[in-house]
């Protein structure tokens, strides 16, 4: 019989599970952030090829959600951190190999231009609301004119702010269950796939809904091909990602990670989906909703499992 | 000048008076650590093999931990040594999670993360890191790698020896002659 | 006013009171409030100013356990403990302490210590302590004194210590006429070996023991397992040993630290070493590998030894111990390879099976054989300064003591504790003529060092008064009258260290900080009850520091050096380390010589050679209880240590992994147990199924279980082994209480239903 055991200093309450460093905060910031890429990559392109008129949703008011949950995001990343008064020190330098330092960077960009994407929209959505001042009235004006640059400036933003999401976890090389280079492509798809289920939520029209049911479809099954490749990599790989992969199938995440994630988050979504492009009577609302929570919890099984998994011990 | 320790886990009985030595010395507070010691059990009754060992971080030469650290709190300084400059940390848990050794914990009264330093306050004044110093067993060896005639070049030219979970590709800085 | 309470103390029966218990708590520690909220304010760049801060450092010495390290405590300005460091000239550490010594400020910064006197009282029907001032707690005690020495004689009074505080109250007990006194550290601990020893070369082991383990050869550890057992420097040469090549061989049924260290681990069967050890002399003797030359010249009774252990060979003890002969003549050779550079380790904890001083006896003759005693690499001759006396009047002549208590076991060199609590019972043989009617505890906690809780119990019964001085709510302090706070190592004045060893060395313990809270040194306590009872004679001092600078300045040195330099090595006078060549040595035994047979034994009707005797084995579906220690932790002492516990805040369950399939357990799981002779554990266990252990036997740490709720950290951790340890093998020739023959069985489900724990 193989034994390992802490003889002291280690194994005591406030050591291991403070390991545990992460909690429920990042996993929404992490949906929160890919929520928010989906949509604003969405409208930008939307914007650039000159269709806003057919997809107002898209640009309009979806669009609210990015600036609202990015803000949210932030406040949770904010309150997770364990000297917040501190945080500025993120702003004083740009460190290339820490994704936490440019995805700190690109949220600085991303963020404003997500509020000044809504303001250019403003007199639109708040048809009612006069803008009391003539130099905001002038400014709307003035992004309003430099939408399409500010679209042209989001695509790659938002691509990398997508997949900033997945990388912030998939860089440590000392928790094998974040450890491979799909969970980056895995989490811009997913945030995408949220991003679209959103979208399809408010949508007005069905020509809108239709087409992001499309992308949705396309995404889904884009994440669920990603996926199996995650854990075929993980199976493949060494006995410390074989544990990973455990936690995943036949372990203790395994009911939320299959019945909650790629079942009600990502099959049954789909298939209704499928239905509803075909003509069938669905109400949107359900799969848009399931790829939501899915994603959400898909986040929640990631960030809690990946730390329990180790290299040692 | 690379900083190295080497513990010679054929002696180690596993006291953890270097836990409680690193724990007076550096104010850590009690029900938290900066090292530990783990016990190995191989084979079956009566033919049965354990290993003792302290452990700490690493000081890594590929150090995750300085990689992924988004304001520059934890840096390497001369001699190899990584440490974490408490008011620059905002407490993100990025190096914690990047840690394959586990070595960092959030300090419960500043927030910044909190791990061993060598003793790097004892170097300055030509002492031994708390730890090697009070070692019942003189199982610890602290030196300079870079010189070919410290205690911990000879060790490491004349033993055998492991570094802990070599996979990670961290280029642990302490060594276990086995 | 006193009279009117004490009559109310003696006739309610004495109920064990949890301190926690406390009558009215104005003691409610504001101290939680502060680490909730002073600290939080804290910043980064304290911990950096605090290590810098200059610290100031006191001399000391350890009382964290009793090997005494020297050190230097170092204190910050507002008088806080930061660290303990070990002297770099003390031989005892070499300027290591281990992590006892350094989790020493642990025993000064427990918040769970006694804060201030106690007195027993009956608040609405139930027994419970209420706070006291010293004046009246002092008063008490010594208004009973009187009181007991009026009617039964000062020898009525009995003492049962352990330390540095044991000492000054011995004195007291001296002066007032009482030499009632007994430690357990004597028949629960190191006396069979003491005996046998004696017996063979005259002479104690002691403590430090002088094994020469740096320089030996070979290291053979029969049931020692140093390296949990954290005696400083015996760890420190083992370690110097392995580096220099020497061969260790351990002889434990359990995988021990020490025998993962070992080239031969020998896995024996419990209960049979004085088989290996004759199968060990008949190997020697046979194979003519014994130090001729040396057991010529030094030692008597060699033929009868030869003679009997004819018939015991490798085979015979192959059947008793599991042990192959093959292996047993292997390890028998590479001790005589590495004579007489080799040591056959006395051990320190010996009471087992009721024959441990034959075991010891066995222990010094393989010695003898291998010509270790005296020599480089084994024993060497120890060497200690005698301290002199602070002056004093002469102590009276008591009536009867120890001695007497003890008379039946003839060769009982120290007071015993299990006889001394015996004379408080009268339905006892030794009540009649030495009875025990009060008694004081010091530094010991008694139901986690005496077996038999039974005898304690009814003991403690029987007693009229009970004063415990601790520093810690000990369970012990449930069943006193009156308990004392004293204050730790750290905040007091003791005697000067004077040990043996290579060369004779003192330390002086010198108080680092003010006593906490309202406590007070062992000697304050002394002097107070002394004064009290008319004996200041006996104490002409103010301060202890007068004591000390008077037997510095006898010595040669002084209270002002002594605090520069807090140890002081001296030039040996007895003579060489070892036995020189072509000198005699005259042993301080009958014959002179070192005695392989005994006839004092044989006097006295005793085996005047160890002969192996069959101990009594688990049945079935029980299992051997086997004790030891850890490093990190000193009997039941420092279990509620912030740091120590800190380290290990449990004991668990060492089991088979065999028993554990038998028994469907998990690693992790909690059982309780239940022995021989149905006495169930209070607290559950974890079990940790190991390959460390054999599958006849369970094995824990001891000092765990705490009973009294006041002991925040150890409260209801782990299970008390003493407990557990009813059965009592009492050794015939010196009254060691064997305690190794108990058996338990394994309880899954929690046999206190009506309990919740």
């Amino acid at each position: 019989m193989q034994e390992e055991i802490f003889v002291s200093g280690r194994d005591i309450p406030n050591i291991d599970p403070s390991l545990e460093i992460w909690h429920w905060p990042i996993g929404l910031y992490l949906f929160l952030g890919g929520l928010a890429a989906g949509i604003i990559l969405f409208a930008s392109i939307v914007v650039i090829l000159n269709k806003e008129d057919e997809y107002p949703t898209t640009v309009k008011y979806a669009s609210i959600i990015p600036p609202i949950a990015l803000v949210i995001g932030l406040i949770a990343l904010i309150y997770d951190l364990k000297n917040p008064l501190y945080s500025w020190q993120l702003y004083t330098t740009i460190r290339i190999e820490s994704p936490m330092s440019w995805g700190a960077w690109v949220l600085l960009i991303v963020t404003p231009l997500s509020f000044l994407w809504v303001f250019s929209y403003f007199s639109e959505l708040f048809p009612t609301w006069d803008l009391k001042f003539e130099w905001l009235k002038k400014f709307e004006q003035f992004v309003k004119k430099n939408r399409k640059n500010m679209a042209y400036l989001l695509v790659p933003l938002s691509i990398i702010l997508g997949v900033y999401t997945g990388i912030l976890l998939s860089a440590f090389n000392a928790r094998p269950l974040w450890n491979n280079a799909i969970l980056g492509p895995l989490f811009l798809t997913s945030g995408l796939s949220t991003g679209a289920a959103a979208i399809i939520l408010l949508a007005k029209t069905a020509q809108e809904r239709h087409l992001f049911g499309k992308v949705d479809l396309a995404l889904i099954i884009i994440e669920l091909g990603l996926i199996i490749h995650m854990l075929m990599g993980m199976y493949a790989g060494s006995e410390v990602q074989l544990e990973a992969m455990r936690l995943l199938v036949g372990g203790e995440f395994t009911v939320l990670f299959f019945g909650f994630v790629v079942i009600l988050g990502l099959i049954i979504p789909g298939i209704l989906e499928a239905l509803e492009i075909k003509g069938y009577k669905v109400p949107v609302a359900i799969p848009a909703l399931l790829v939501l929570i899915g994603g959400l919890i898909f986040r929640f099984v990631m960030v809690e499992a990946g730390q329990i998994t180790r290299y040692l011990y | 000048m690379r900083y190295a320790m080497v513990i010679d886990t054929l002696k180690c009985v596993g006291c953890s008076d270097c836990v409680v030595a690193c724990q007076t010395e550096n104010d850590v507070p009690v029900g938290y650590c900066r090292d530990w010691i783990t016990e190995t059990v191989d084979g079956s009754y009566p033919n049965v093999v354990l290993e003792l060992k302290s452990e700490r971080c690493n000081h890594c030469e590929n150090a995750p931990c300085v990689r992924c650290c988004p304001t520059g709190a934890s840096h390497i300084i001369d001699g190899g040594i990584v440490l974490v400059t408490p008011n620059e940390c905002i407490g993100c848990g990025a190096c914690i999670e990047s840690c394959p050794y586990d070595a960092r914990y959030s300090h419960p009264e500043g927030g910044y993360v909190d791990k061993c330093t060598f003793c790097n306050h004892r170097l300055e004044k030509g002492q031994l890191p708390a730890c090697v110093s009070v070692c019942p067993t003189n199982c610890m060896y602290f030196g300079d790698l870079d010189n070919p005639n410290s205690k911990v070049s000879r060790l490491l030219k004349n033993r055998k020896y492991k570094t802990l979970a070599p996979e990670a590709g961290t280029k642990p800085q302490v060594y276990y002659l086995i | 006013m006193f009279p009117k309470k004490l009559l109310d103390m003696v006739t309610s029966r004495r109920k064990f009171i949890k301190i926690s218990a406390l009558g009215f708590c104005g003691a409610v520690a504001s101290s939680s409030v502060i680490s909730a909220f002073g600290g939080n304010s804290i910043l980064n760049e304290l911990v950096a100013e605090n290590i810098a801060k200059k610290l100031k450092k006191t001399a000391t010495y350890c009382e964290v356990c009793f090997w005494k390290c020297a050190a230097w405590a170092h204190s910050d300005e507002q008088g806080n403990i930061k660290k303990i460091i070990g002297n770099d000239i003390d031989p005892h550490c070499n300027g290591r302490l281990c992590p006892r010594g350094t989790g020493g400020i642990g025993m000064y910064s427990d918040e769970d210590r006694l804060k201030t006197p106690l007195i027993r009282t009956t608040i609405d029907g139930e027994q419970t302590f209420r706070e006291a001032s010293w004046d009246e707690a002092l008063d008490l005690i010594a208004s009973k004194f009187k009181q007991v020495k009026d009617t039964h004689g000062a020898e009525s009074i009995a003492l049962l210590k352990h330390g540095s505080p044991g000492k000054h109250l011995e004195h007291l007990f001296k002066a007032y006429g009482s030499d009632t006194i007994a430690e357990p550290a004597y028949a629960q601990c190191r006396g069979p070996r003491e005996t046998g020893f004696a017996l063979t070369y005259g002479s104690w082991v002691g403590s430090p023991e002088p094994t020469d383990i740096r320089d030996t050869k070979c290291l053979v550890l029969i049931g020692s397992h140093i390296g949990e057992n954290m005696h400083n420097t015996q760890v420190q040469e083992m370690s110097d040993a392995i580096d220099n090549g020497a061969t260790i061989i351990t002889v434990d049924p359990r995988f021990s630290t020490a025998a993962s260290k070992s080239q031969h681990w020998l896995a024996i069967k419990p209960a049979t070493d004085i088989a290996l050890m004759l199968a060990w002399m008949n190997v020697l003797i046979e194979e003519e590998l014994y130090d001729k030359e040396y057991v010529d010249k030094y030692c008597t009774g060699f033929n009868q030894l030869r003679d009997h252990v004819l018939n015991f060979t490798p085979e015979w003890a192959y059947g008793i111990t599991t042990i192959k002969p093959a292996e047993i003549r292997k390890t028998a050779r590479a001790m005589a390879n590495a004579a007489p550079s080799v040591i056959i380790h006395p051990g320190r904890h010996v009471t087992w099976y009721g024959d441990d001083s034959q075991r010891a006896r066995a222990m010094a003759i393989l010695n003898a054989l291998l010509g270790s005693w005296g020599r480089r690499g084994g024993f060497y001759f120890k060497e200690s300064l005698k301290v002199p006396k602070f002056p004093h009047p002469k102590y009276p002549e008591p009536k009867w003591g120890w001695q007497d208590i003890g008379k039946k076991f003839p060769l009982a060199q120290m007071g015993i504790t299990t006889e001394v609590m015996k004379c408080a019972i009268p339905t006892e043989e030794n009540h009649e003529k030495y009875p025990v009617k009060a008694m004081m505890i010091a530094g010991t906690n008694i139901t986690k060092s005496i077996p038999n809780k039974k005898l304690l119990e009814d003991a403690i019964e029987n007693l009229e008064f009970i004063v415990v001085l601790d520093t810690m709510p000990m369970d012990v302090t449930g069943y006193a009258d009156i308990v004392l706070p004293e204050c730790t190592y750290l905040e007091r004045y003791d005697d000067i260290r004077s040990s043996p060893n290579r060369e004779p060395s003192i330390a002086v313990r010198i108080p680092a900080v003010k006593p906490k809270y309202d406590s007070k040194p062992g000697w304050w306590v002394a002097k107070q009850i002394g004064e009290r009872l008319g004996l200041s004679e006996y104490f002409k001092f103010d301060d202890y520091e007068e004591v000390i600078e008077w037997q510095l300045n006898k010595l040669g040195t002084s209270l002002e050096e002594m605090k520069k330099i807090g140890v002081k090595q001296f030039p040996r006078k007895s003579g060489s380390l070892y036995l020189e060549e072509g000198k005699t040595h005259e042993f301080a035994t009958e014959s002179g010589k070192i005695e392989l047979y005994s006839n004092q034994l044989k006097s006295l009707g005793f085996d005047p050679i160890p002969v192996f005797t069959k101990h009594p084995e688990p049945p079935q579906g029980f299992y051997r209880l086997n004790y030891g220690r850890a490093p990190m932790h000193t009997f039941s002492r420092t279990a509620n240590n912030p740091n120590l516990n800190d380290l290990m805040n449990e004991n668990k369950l060492w089991v088979n992994p065999k028993v554990a399939r038998i028994l469907d357990l998990k690693t992790g799981q909690k059982v309780w147990l239940r022995n021989q002779d149905k006495v169930t554990s209070t607290f559950p266990i974890k079990v940790r199924i190991t390959e460390r252990i054999r599958w006849d036997s369970v094995y824990m740490v001891h000092g765990f279980g705490h009973d009294n709720k006041k002991l925040t950290k150890a409260f209801g951790k782990g299970i008390n082994d003493t407990q557990m340890i009813t059965k009592v093998a009492v050794d015939p020739i010196m009254g060691g209480t064997g305690m190794r023959g108990n058996f338990v069985e394994i309880l899954t489900e929690n046999p206190h239903k009506t309990v919740t724990i």
